[in-house]
């Protein structure tokens, strides 16, 4: 017996089901019953020949029609004790939904509210009346058009899904997920049967999408937000994408803690070193307070926009300097000693920043480069595969060793981050210690890759690359693992600046 | 969708004119329906007993699943807004059911019963205590402003 023979029965109950309704908001709740009353009816049917490419349907005259609806209000009036009229008005309002009509009743039996409130139907939003309707549990019916228009919008426009509530303004049920089915378009079903998987993942602690655009993979991992400036809970999604559980930064930002990382992105974002450039490279005009480079020249300054003359050196009048010409050594006010002092600090804080930055942005630099890198390591492997003996298992120590050099300059990267905010003490030497024996064998690391390849020295190189791997990443292990043991019992203490707090630094969920 | 927007602006329309309730009637409407300007008259017994505010509506084509856009005009019959915690005196309303709480089912007269409510039970003449940095900063629009509603009593 064939599937198709199999399900015979089925799809001709469904096809009758189509042609009988003669509205379009289709229901199959009790079509079944419905269809038994024309069992011993006089109909055409095309069951003569049936192929797989025909559909099951029956014909229906209009005689039939009535007399099934007849049937159908006449039994309702039996149950309910209300004239066969009234019943097909009540099974009307309720859509030939016989069980919904009946669990109503039975919810309350009134049978004359429950006709009041089919006879007196007006949809409060669009005032039709005569036309199909929906309702919760709550009994506040609108059209279904109207509903239908309702849900809509809440999904499409507001991406609302779990807490979407009946359309009357007081009213605090919950739409479900079957009403929803029923009355909207697929399309939008299928938006919102996302927007509650979505909301599943936003509802749970433990549950993150992957950051990565157009990933789909959420991860599940229970660091919890508490622990946060003690560990780094690095991740990988189904797709290899790298991310950062605690701040869904897109990559892995192992040893630093999200908090600094937080800071940091923002110092290097905003235009907070600008303004450090120009306190370290720029005075202030003492009377009008425009801002001031010296770009080359002698020290008397003629402020170009109030005319007002002073000395560069120490920002006093030109007119006290009397003749010494091009020369200050005037007795240091206070004031300018102050100024001087403040330039300084700030020259130096700025030349300590640009140390860590710019480490970190070669490293950043250089994880750029990873496409351009992958295809040259690439096009070696293949070289080699055609010039010496080795096969394709043999040059994969290459990809192994491009993989291991890209993991650990993103450490790196992130090791000048987290050494910015260190106070200089005992276990930010051994950090550093650390750090440069990573950099040191990531850098010749690097160079053996970008090297050429000797075809003689072939097994030479191979096995120096294949050392290197393992030392490099033998190196990052110990990194990583003193760093988390450090962090784990707090033996690491920040410098922030001033306008910085340690309330600053703790994550959100500790606040 | 227009033809819902006439259908039930038409007929909340007749239903006002024809059975306005107390303290609420319509001055005008545009023939579009889209700008209508409705009468309150204050309730006797409260403190604005006496002052007759005039509110202005205006549907976009999505009403009634978007809320109409309410606010008190200004130089009207009475000049100015009601004194009032939260209403500012560009004629905002601070009001939940005319912003996220909206619904469809909602209706001008039940917007306007329930600002007539919201002046009852007001027992002391106030401006909102932020009413000259929110005046100076809002738009015209007050659907534009993020509101917050913490504040049931009054």
């Amino acid at each position: 017996m064939s599937d198709y023979e199999a399900s015979e029965n089925e799809t001709e109950n469904e096809s009758m089901a189509a042609s009988y309704h003669y509205d379009d908001d289709e229901d199959d709740l009790n079509d079944d019953e419905l269809m038994d009353e024309f069992d011993d009816a006089p109909v055409t049917r095309d069951a003569d020949v049936r192929r797989s490419y025909t559909v099951a349907f029956e014909v229906r005259t209009s005689e039939d029609l009535a007399r099934v609806q007849q049937t159908e209000a006449d039994d309702v009036g039996a149950v309910l004790g209300v004239s066969t009229e009234a019943a097909a008005t009540l099974l009307r309002f309720f859509r030939w939904r016989k069980d919904r009509l009946l669990e109503d009743y039975y919810g309350n039996p009134d049978s004359d509210a429950l006709l009041k409130r089919a006879e007196d139907f007006e949809c409060p939003v669009c005032f039709d009346v005569d036309c199909p309707v929906a309702q919760l549990k709550c009994a506040h019916a609108f059209c279904t058009a109207c509903y239908a228009r309702y849900l809509s919008g809440r999904i499409t426009e507001e991406g609302e899904s779990r807490r979407i509530q009946c359309p009357d303004a007081s009213c605090s049920v919950i739409v479900d997920e079957k009403t929803v089915e029923t009355l909207v378009d697929p399309k939008v079903f299928e938006k919102y049967k996302a927007l509650l998987i979505k909301s599943y993942v936003d509802d749970v602690p433990s549950l993150k999408w992957c950051p990565h655009p157009n990933c789909e993979y959420a991860v599940q991992c229970k660091v919890p937000a508490s622990s946060l400036d003690e560990i780094v809970p690095s991740v990988k999604c189904g797709d290899g994408h790298s991310f950062c559980f605690g701040c869904s930064l897109p990559q892995d930002h192992q040893p630093c803690v999200c908090s600094l990382v937080k800071l940091w992105l923002k110092k290097c974002a905003d235009d907070s070193e600008t303004a450090n450039w120009i306190s370290a490279n720029t005075k202030e005009c003492e009377k009008c307070q425009s801002t001031i480079e010296k770009n080359g020249g002698c020290n008397h300054m003629t402020c170009r926009k109030c005319k007002y003359e002073f000395c560069w050196v120490c920002m006093g009048p030109w007119s006290d300097h009397g003749t010494q010409w091009y020369n200050c050594n005037r007795f240091d006010e206070k004031a300018s000693i102050d100024a001087r002092d403040n330039q300084a600090k700030y020259r130096a804080a700025l030349e300590r920043y640009l140390h860590y930055f710019n480490r970190y942005a070669n490293h950043e630099q250089s994880a750029k480069l990873d496409k351009e890198l992958s295809e040259k390591i690439s096009a070696k492997m293949l070289e080699m595969q055609k010039t010496t003996e080795m096969s394709w298992i043999e040059v994969q120590f290459l990809s192994t060793a491009k993989e291991i050099l890209l993991a650990s300059r993103n450490t790196l990267k992130w090791t000048y981050c987290f050494a910015y905010y260190l106070t200089r003490d005992n276990t930010t030497e051994l950090f550093e210690n650390n750090q440069r024996d990573l950099e040191m064998a990531v850098e010749q690391l690097s160079e053996l890759l970008e090297g050429q390849f000797e075809v003689e020295k072939m097994g030479e190189v191979k096995q120096k690359i294949l050392d290197k791997s393992v030392y490099v990443s033998g190196r990052r292990e110990v990194l990583l693992t003193a760093t988390a043991a450090d962090l784990a019992d707090g033996r690491f203490t920040w410098s922030l600046e001033s306008s910085q707090t340690l309330a600053l630094l703790a994550p959100a969920g500790k606040k | 969708m227009s033809n819902i927007f006439l259908k039930r602006l038409t007929k909340e329309l007749r239903d006002m004119q024809t059975n306005p309730p107390s303290g609420i009637s319509v001055e005008s409407a545009d023939d579009n329906l889209n700008v209508w300007k409705i009468r309150l008259v204050a309730a006797e017994g409260t403190v604005y007993e006496g002052e007759v505010f005039t509110l202005q509506f205006k549907f976009g084509n999505k009403y009634p699943l978007e809320s109409p856009e309410v606010c008190f005009l200004l130089g009207c019959v009475s000049g100015t807004p009601p004194m009032h915690p939260h209403i500012y005196s560009n004629g905002h309303i601070c009001l939940s059911i005319l912003y996220d709480q909206w619904s469809p089912a909602l209706t001008v007269s039940a917007v306007c019963l329930s600002i007539l409510s919201m002046l009852s039970s007001c027992g002391m003449k106030e401006s909102p205590p932020d009413d000259a940095a929110y005046v100076k900063r809002a738009g015209n629009n007050p659907k534009k402003t993020t509101w917050a509603f913490h504040d049931d009593s009054v």
